[in-house]
């Protein structure tokens, strides 16, 4: 697969139309970070002909490319890989899946390997081996867009897709979006769709994550697509309160303190409740007092961006505190996403796949994740099956015209079509601003009771239904002109935050228990009845059920 | 935020215009990128680190920062040697060490507190390798309320 003579379908045309470009395709990957590079490459080396486009710019757009990331590389032993396994047990709440487990650790050790073979730059150790369980964020992902460009996709930057296209028999057809840097449209007619737009952060300022708002969430919602594991969607990052740079793993060496002292209890890990608790009277301070000084030296060959803002301010983390809050990371952290019908990642839809964080990850993280290492070993697992899958399923359906490509309708709706005809009271800043502080408070997200979510809820469907009868940004599609593009955008990002936001409490409030990141203040205790993943869909009306099957843990290995 | 398009180093090579990922740039007179829409910066620094001449500075702040600001006075930036130092971090640019092919395996010479007590190997070993998992590790490596299953089910677990 690294050979570009593997590739045998050309690099797709654009064609000029009124309202912008077009282009056929076998398949489409809605999203450039690694997940939707990964199933760009893939789909390209399993024959099919790519087009990949990109809200920001494939190479720098997404959590990952900003940042540095573990990846969950572990050496094909058994002892090791039980190990591996084992440690996610407990803490994903036995919500995963070990088969799904096993198959990521044989995929990412595949294909971490492959970026070996492309030169990736991987540190030595001791013994002069490549370690190859991390990566950095910027090279990483230019060198990926590197091998999506040799592999002959068309790329299309700076080209946020804002609606699926549905062809007649209820398939995927393709999407169209806009192109902001020129004002006007695209339109990509596709045989498949992977969905790899990330999860949805809320515009909540963490690294890198502002373009994550769940926009393939809301398009594959419109085609009936559903989704699992909504509840675990409240992750929050310790990050410095006047920077982004969302690193966690750092503040392990951190004591926290507020205006009276020290905050006893208070953790990176266990303990972060207690920093969320404080936050909710005051201001919290860390300081990474207990870090040895030699530490710095591989923390900052590892994520110099970690140190940026203390560097630019003149602060040294180490012997000086500075003040500290949490941003909610979603379910870019979270684990809950598209729900996937097979082992090529395709969802309920036909001729839709799902990629990375957009796609549920508790098959292999169950309710609980952080940064990093899963999530990065996730993204390439997934987008590479997808990528597969949707190569498959689109070259089966090939015509006379030389592409999977099949032809169908728009069915976008919320921010985009409204129902009732546009309502100019309601910006795309109103509907962020309402479901922001729906989601962003801590004693809302972080800590949950059945009274707040139900709350929550009444807000949130108050809000939906006026999104979707009154709410769009610019004149409508096509888009005459960067500006409108860009409200058009906004409007439709707004929309995915309300929908996301409905899902996540609706599972929430029927999830009676804590488990994994999910914690009901008022059900503090894990119930063991209800190990099972939970689905939730729907737009007007949202639903939620049980997954019938339990998950395949250990339990089942035993017997 | 992006608060800084230096006119003196800009080779107007268009690339912060294009890498953007929320498009904060646009041509300004002479071709030269301007901040456009300073609002939509998300301060991810990917701009400053693509860009091939180190003409362009962000601040960590996530709001704008006072127009007196030191962030916004190229003089003051390079006097400080800020400019282009998030790319001389990483390593990008001419003559500057490839990272992350960083060799950490000096820079450790002791156990860091709590880590210790890891399965035994030859001491550069473990410290190069604490380094490095710190470093690479999964943000909240454990659950912040650790999990104690109850019921049935654990008994049949340990069982």
């Amino acid at each position: 697969m690294t050979k570009a003579k593997n590739i045998t379908a050309s690099r797709p045309q654009l064609a000029s139309e009124s309202d912008g470009v077009s282009a056929r395709a076998d398949v489409l990957v809605i999203g450039g970070g690694p997940a939707g590079c990964w199933a760009a490459i893939t789909a390209a080396h399993n024959g099919a002909s790519v087009v990949l486009v990109d809200k920001g710019y494939c190479g720098t757009s997404g959590a990952t490319a900003s940042a540095g990331t573990g990846v969950w590389y572990v050496e094909p032993d058994a002892d090791a890989r039980e190990t591996a396994i084992q440690s996610r047990e407990a803490l994903g709440g036995w919500l995963v899946d070990r088969r799904w487990m096993h198959r990521v650790l044989d995929k990412t050790y595949e294909q971490m390997n492959r970026l070996a073979e492309w030169g990736y730059p991987f540190p030595l150790d001791s013994d002069g081996k490549q370690v190859r369980k991390g990566v950095q964020g910027p090279e990483y992902m230019r060198r990926m867009r590197k091998q999506v460009v040799r592999s002959k996709v068309r790329i299309l930057d700076q080209s946020p897709a804002l609606e699926l296209l549905r062809g007649k028999d209820g398939e995927v057809a393709g999407a169209r979006g806009v192109r902001r840097q020129e004002g006007d449209g695209w339109t990509v007619h596709a045989g498949a769709v992977v969905v790899a737009s990330g999860g949805c952060a809320f515009l909540s300022g963490g690294l890198g994550c502002d373009v994550l708002t769940g926009d393939g969430s809301l398009m594959a919602a419109e085609a009936g697509a559903e989704f699992s594991g909504m509840e675990f969607s409240n992750a929050y990052a310790i990050s410095p309160t006047f920077a982004t740079v969302t690193k966690t793993a750092f503040y392990r060496f951190a004591t926290f303190y507020t205006d009276d002292g020290l905050l006893e209890g208070a953790g990176a890990q266990r303990g972060r409740s207690v920093i969320a608790k404080a936050l909710l009277n005051g201001p919290v301070y860390a300081q990474l007092d207990q870090a040895p000084p030699t530490i710095e030296g591989p923390l900052r060959d590892a994520q110099p961006n970690f140190f940026l803002p203390f560097d630019r301010e003149g602060i040294n983390p180490f012997t000086q505190r500075f003040p500290v809050t949490l941003r909610l990371e979603g379910t870019v952290r979270g684990t809950g996403g598209l729900r996937l019908t097979d082992d090529r990642c395709a969802t309920t839809v036909p001729g839709l796949f799902a990629a990375g964080d957009a796609a549920t990850r508790e098959l292999i993280c169950g309710g609980f994740t952080g940064g990093g290492s899963h999530n990065s070993a996730w993204a390439l697992s997934s987008g590479s099956w997808a990528g597969e899958g949707a190569a498959a399923y689109a070259i089966a359906k090939r015509g006379a015209r030389g592409t999977g490509a099949s032809t169908g309708e728009p069915i976008g709706i919320a921010g985009l079509n409204p129902s009732g005809g546009v309502d100019r009271e309601l910006t795309a800043e109103l509907v962020t601003k309402a479901v922001q502080d729906e989601v962003h408070p801590y004693d809302k997200n972080y800590f949950r009771t059945e009274g707040a979510l139900q709350e929550s809820l009444t807000n949130l469907d108050s809000l939906w239904r006026r999104v979707e009868s009154g709410l769009r940004g610019g004149d409508g599609y096509p888009p005459y002109g960067e500006a409108s593009a860009a409200a058009m955008l906004r409007a439709r990002e707004a929309a995915a935050m309300v929908a996301h936001a409905r899902w996540m409490y609706n599972a929430a409030n029927e999830r009676t228990e804590t488990r994994g990141m999910h914690k009901r203040a008022d059900h503090p205790q894990l119930d063991p009845a209800q190990q099972q993943r939970r689905f939730v869909g729907g737009l007007a009306q949202v639903w939620n059920g049980l997954d019938p099957e339990r998950p395949f843990s250990a339990l089942e290995l035993a017997t | 935020m992006i608060e800084l398009v230096s006119e003196s180093r800009c080779i107007k090579c268009d690339v912060c215009i294009r890498v953007c990922p929320t498009n904060v740039f646009e041509h300004g007179e002479d071709r030269l990128p301007v901040i456009k829409r300073q609002d939509d910066c998300q301060t991810c620094f990917m701009c400053e680190a693509w860009c091939p001449t180190d003409a362009l500075f962000v601040a960590p702040q996530a709001t704008p920062v006072a127009a007196n600001s030191i962030y916004r006075n190229e003089d003051e930036l390079i006097k400080r040697d800020l400019l282009g130092s998030y790319r001389r971090e990483i390593g990008w640019g001419k003559g500057r060490r490839e990272q992350p092919e960083v060799d950490t395996r000096q820079t450790l010479m002791v156990s860091p507190l709590g880590l210790e007590n890891r399965r035994e190997a030859a001491p550069e070993q473990v410290q190069y390798n604490v380094g490095f998992s710190v470093a690479y590790s999964d943000e909240g490596e454990e659950a912040d309320e650790p999990l104690t299953p109850s019921g049935p089910e654990s008994e049949e677990r340990a069982a």
